[in-house]
């Protein structure tokens, strides 16, 4: 009896350590409106033609991205190996794409 | 060494856990399908960043408008931040295009997919905790929540068409030039993941209205679809600030 | 190893276990055994082909101004021949490999998803067949191997020739890119206990590294290809000059995939000799551990090189300068497993087999090769020798030398295990030596007419710029490989009826496959063995050679769960059924929705045909096809 329970915990241990719930899909919900919002509203001011325009809305997309990749996808509650999994195609794209983008004279490096 | 074959045939059996479903074993204790798709997630990051890649290095190449976010000449390649500044350039009047990229309509089309991302999350925990008290409510079961996700998908992809549509009266197609070519390849391959997704909600939702989904083995299927709608939102976020919001 | 109850070999009649035979249960087989002997016969079959294509290349350029062919046929020759080689033979040779051995070798039963294993094989057999067949209407593509645009745009490249080669590739990638997902799973989830990542066949890691590369690199071409179908179908401006296209954009998303691609080439081939030559040396591997890490090297590295492709279009300084870096830098992990290789042999007990032959030419062949790579690497020494036969040279060395060699030396290798039978040594020597021999004598003097400026894809050329002779030598060489060809199908058909007897250790390797009977059975295992160390068989049967590793067991828990047991040796013979073992049912869908994807690419070529309405209906008849199949599929158990 114990060694079944044993086995039946050991094939769920690795699942996942604790679950997101209500609290934190509604947090998500409201930092993903609530930057989107910002995000828009920043498109129609005068910062738009500033230079940090560009650097700023790529990062409140990052952390958009993040917050629904960690709590939605539960990537930060689950096993690593799907966080190294993710990672490792989300790297190999973000590189390709800045190295593509330096190659057709996007990007400046240096002079 | 030869191997005791009686004991053999005993062991072999399956492993059930304590539903009575039975499971394999697994080096990770993981399953199988989950780390297929994150894999799949993975190879589609490089995917989207092809087409991302693209849409980038073209920008501002095109030889003739409609141009994305600036005003532009039906015929020469004189383009503009304003709409006097083409005309300042030599463009005739009745010739002025203006930008075509509609921020405030794919503001809310974003954030209606934003949302269905949040459906989903709840369609998920409809599912995993069926028959448990509390969840027995209409608004807290998969039924409703899979529903509410494929109908917001679907909502976006009639943003899309509306804006494909649009785009095509203003004069961009996918053939005009660099930008209608990367953009309605770029948006199309997204909207068609989209499309598949919402295909794959319905089927998980006629299912559920079949014979209801509990029990590990359909957590895992919901699970799989689940991961893969979020990656499509996440996708959208990149595109929406890359395509639409920085110039 | 006293076999008393060994099987007939399956070559000898019906399978001793109980399995099905007959064309039924190899058009329904979810058996990953023999999904790698489908993909290992035809395989060869399009080895065969793209041999002849350079056959007939090398007759034509055998002396100058040859008339053998024109200089269309010897376009659609050349791009045949590195598309075959390059997609049709060595990418699924390996991948014959990566089915047959990966669930062995870390005590398996299966793959994780049986129904798409079969499903990457059908969709390569049609889809080879797809791109193959229009060779008979004198429409073989003929833009190279790696189609620039816009040269393969409508407006330069206007027949059909494109289109076959757009869409048998896109058709093909799939093939690839779900197998892919497949051995990741497989290697994640389905190791033995005990099998630690790090205790797993070289092999095993070469190939799991290899589906990676597969997963990243494939999406930069197939987007690529989608960017050239939908211009030359839908009339996009992707790689329209005159629209403000960039002619670099193929050339750059091409090469992203392109360069992982070639690594995807080889490194199976580095497993494979990495499993022959610690059997032959009866020694295990010299630096496991750096063996492992340099190919995880070489897989990320090769992510950052691929622009040394393009050294000549003029890209700057800078950009060059950090690919010639990169490239330089992957040369070092690729060297640093020559060392091991030599270092496992030195001191060994060495057994010169047939398969070993073929490892220790792959070491000297490769290093060659590797050592012309390095030159290229650097831009101003490529300017001279890029398109030119130095680069010919280059590839072949480490096409031929390396991929084909080391795929070679796995046949002989295995196919004991895989038949039963081993193939005769005397004519494997045969084989080896008039393929060497040959291999060399095509492709070194290539080095020499390359120095010299003839240029690349050329259909023929004048006499008196020092390049005859070279030339002439390389066709005798070509002449001689096919001959060593000869004795290699001679030697497969004769020893897969008349070859020695093999039992489960053919060799006195020291790995998990070879503790199972050869052939194995469709369970594999009748029992999942508990992995202690590297070569858990050399533990068992020659604790002496594994005394130094690092031996451990995996916890109680582990084994309860898996049922597993200490590594032993199986000879009895039950069905799986006897053994209570469930196998998946065997079943005509993956090869039906293969059949009906392949068919609704196919529809494409009508629009350019000209029937638009029929192109409509194959293209949504197949897709209805396709899903309708792939519904039924879904909702159908495995076993």
């Amino acid at each position: 009896m114990s060694d079944q329970n044993t086995q039946a915990a050991h094939a769920h241990a690795a699942d996942h350590k604790e679950h997101p719930t209500w609290k934190q899909y509604k947090w998500v919900a409201f930092w993903l409106t609530l930057i989107t919002a910002v995000e828009v509203w920043v498109y129609y001011t005068p910062f738009k033609d500033s230079s940090l325009f560009a650097p700023t809305l790529l990062v409140m997309s990052a952390v958009k991205f993040t917050i629904v990749v960690a709590y939605y996808m539960h990537i930060k509650y689950d096993h690593w190996i799907f966080k190294r999994l993710f990672l490792i195609g989300l790297t190999m794209a973000g590189g390709t794409l800045m190295a593509l983008l330096f190659l057709f004279g996007k990007l400046k490096i240096g002079g | 060494m030869t191997v005791a074959t009686a004991v053999a045939t005993a062991d072999n059996a399956h492993a059930g856990d304590s539903h009575g479903e039975h499971t394999h074993y697994t080096t990770t204790g993981l399953e199988h399908r989950k780390i297929a798709i994150w894999a799949f997630i993975g190879s589609e990051c490089m995917l989207f960043a092809s087409l991302i890649s693209t849409y980038l290095v073209y920008k501002g190449r095109s030889k003739i408008g409609p141009m994305p976010h600036e005003f532009s000449c039906k015929v020469s390649n004189v383009v503009a931040q304003t709409a006097e500044g083409v005309a300042a350039l030599g463009c005739a009047a009745g010739d002025v295009m203006k930008p075509i990229l509609d921020i405030p309509v794919t503001s809310q089309s974003t954030f209606v997919l934003l949302m269905s991302s949040l459906a989903m999350v709840l369609a998920l925990e409809g599912v995993e905790n069926h028959g448990k008290p509390g969840y027995d409510r209409w608004y807290k079961g998969s039924k409703f929540w899979l529903g509410m996700t494929a109908l917001m998908g679907a909502t976006f992809l009639g943003y899309q068409s509306y804006e494909f549509t649009s785009f095509v009266h203003e004069g961009l197609t996918i053939t005009t030039n660099l930008f209608g070519s990367s953009f309605f390849t770029l948006t199309g391959f997204h909207g068609a993941h989209v499309t598949v997704g919402v295909l794959w909600l319905l089927t998980l939702l006629a299912i559920d209205m079949k014979r209801g989904l509990k029990g590990r083995n359909d957590v895992l299927v919901v699970d799989i679809c689940a991961l893969y709608w979020h990656f499509v939102d996440v996708v959208w976020i990149a595109i929406f600030t890359l395509i639409y919001l920085i110039q | 190893m006293a076999t008393t109850a060994a099987p007939a070999p399956m070559t000898a009649g019906a399978y001793a276990h109980g399995e099905a035979t007959g064309i039924w249960s190899w058009l329904t087989t979810v058996d990953h055994k023999r999904i790698g002997t489908l993909y290992l016969w035809t395989a060869l079959t399009f080895f065969l082909v793209g041999g002849i294509e350079a056959l007939i290349m090398r007759i034509q350029l055998m002396g100058p101004n040859g008339q053998v062919v024109s200089a269309e046929v010897f376009n659609q020759l050349f791009t045949m021949h590195g598309t075959t080689m390059v997609f049709l033979a060595i990418m699924p040779l390996s991948a014959a490999f990566f089915n047959y051995l990966i669930p062995l070798q870390i005590g398996a039963r299966d793959v994780a998803f049986p129904r798409l294993n079969a499903f990457s094989y059908w969709v390569y057999l049609f889809g080879g067949i797809f791109m193959t067949v229009p060779i008979f209407f004198s429409a073989a593509p003929n833009g190279g191997w790696f189609g620039y645009a816009p040269l393969t745009t409508m407006q330069f490249s206007g027949g059909l020739n494109i289109d076959f080669w757009v869409i048998g590739l896109q058709i093909l990638g799939i093939s690839s890119l779900a197998a892919a997902f497949n051995f990741i799973t497989t290697i994640i989830n389905m190791r033995a206990p005990g099998m630690t990542l790090m205790r797993m066949p070289i092999f095993t890691w070469m190939s799991f590294v290899v589906q990676f590369l597969l997963i990243l690199a494939f999406p930069a071409i197939t987007i690529a290809l989608v960017f050239l179908l939908f211009d030359r179908f839908f009339g996009t401006q992707f790689y329209e000059i005159a629209a403000g296209a960039d002619p670099l954009l193929w050339q750059h998303l091409f090469w992203v995939f392109g360069h992982p691609e070639v690594y995807i080439l080889i490194l199976p081939a580095f497993g494979l000799v990495s499993e022959i030559l610690p059997t032959f040396s009866r020694k295990p591997l010299f630096g496991y551990n750096v063996v492992v890490y340099s190919g995880i090297m070489i897989g990320f590295l090769g992510f950052g090189v691929w622009a040394h492709h393009m050294f000549a279009v003029g890209m700057g300084a800078t950009a060059d300068t950090i690919f010639s870096l990169a490239t330089m830098l992957i040369g070092i992990p690729t060297g640093v497993k020559i060392f091991n290789w030599i270092a496992t042999m030195w001191g060994g007990s060495l057994r010169f087999t047939v398969a070993m032959k073929f490892a220790i030419a792959l070491v000297a062949l490769f290093t060659i090769g590797g050592i012309s790579g390095v030159m290229h690497s650097s831009p101003p020494t490529d300017l001279q020798q890029t398109d030119t036969y130095f680069i010919v040279a280059h590839f072949h060395y480490v096409l031929v030398g390396g991929s084909i060699m080391g795929i070679f030396g796995g046949i002989y290798h295995y196919f004991p295990k895989m038949t039963g039978r081993y193939l005769s040594e005397k004519l494997g020597n045969w084989h080896f030596w008039f393929f060497a021999i040959g291999m060399n004598l095509t492709f070194f003097p290539m080095h020499y007419s390359g120095m010299l400026g003839m240029p690349r894809r050329i259909y023929t050329y004048d006499a008196g710029q020092g390049w005859d002779q070279f030339n002439w030598w390389s066709t005798v060489g070509t002449i001689l490989m096919f001959v060593g060809a000869i004795f290699f199908i001679a030697n497969f058909f004769r020893s897969r009826k008349n070859g020695a007897i093999a039992p489960n250790d053919a060799w006195g390797a020291g790995t998990l496959e070879w503790s199972i009977p050869s052939p194995p059975p469709d369970y594999n295992f009748a029992q999942i063995p508990v992995v202690t160390s590297r070569y858990p068989l050399w533990d068992l049967k020659h604790p002496e050679m594994t005394a130094d590793l690092v031996h451990s067991a995996p916890d109680e828990m582990t084994i309860t769960d898996s049922h597993a047991v200490p590594v032993h040796e199986e000879t009895e013979y039950k069905t799986a059924k006897e053994l209570g073992i469930p196998m998946p049912f065997p079943t005509i869908k993956p090869l039906f929705a293969a059949l009906f994807m392949v068919v609704m690419f196919s529809g494409l070529i009508f629009i350019h045909v000209g029937i638009f309405p029929l192109a409509m209906a194959i293209t949504i008849g197949g897709a209805l096809l396709f899903i309708g199949t792939l519904y039924g599929w879904l909702t159908s158990p495995l076993e």
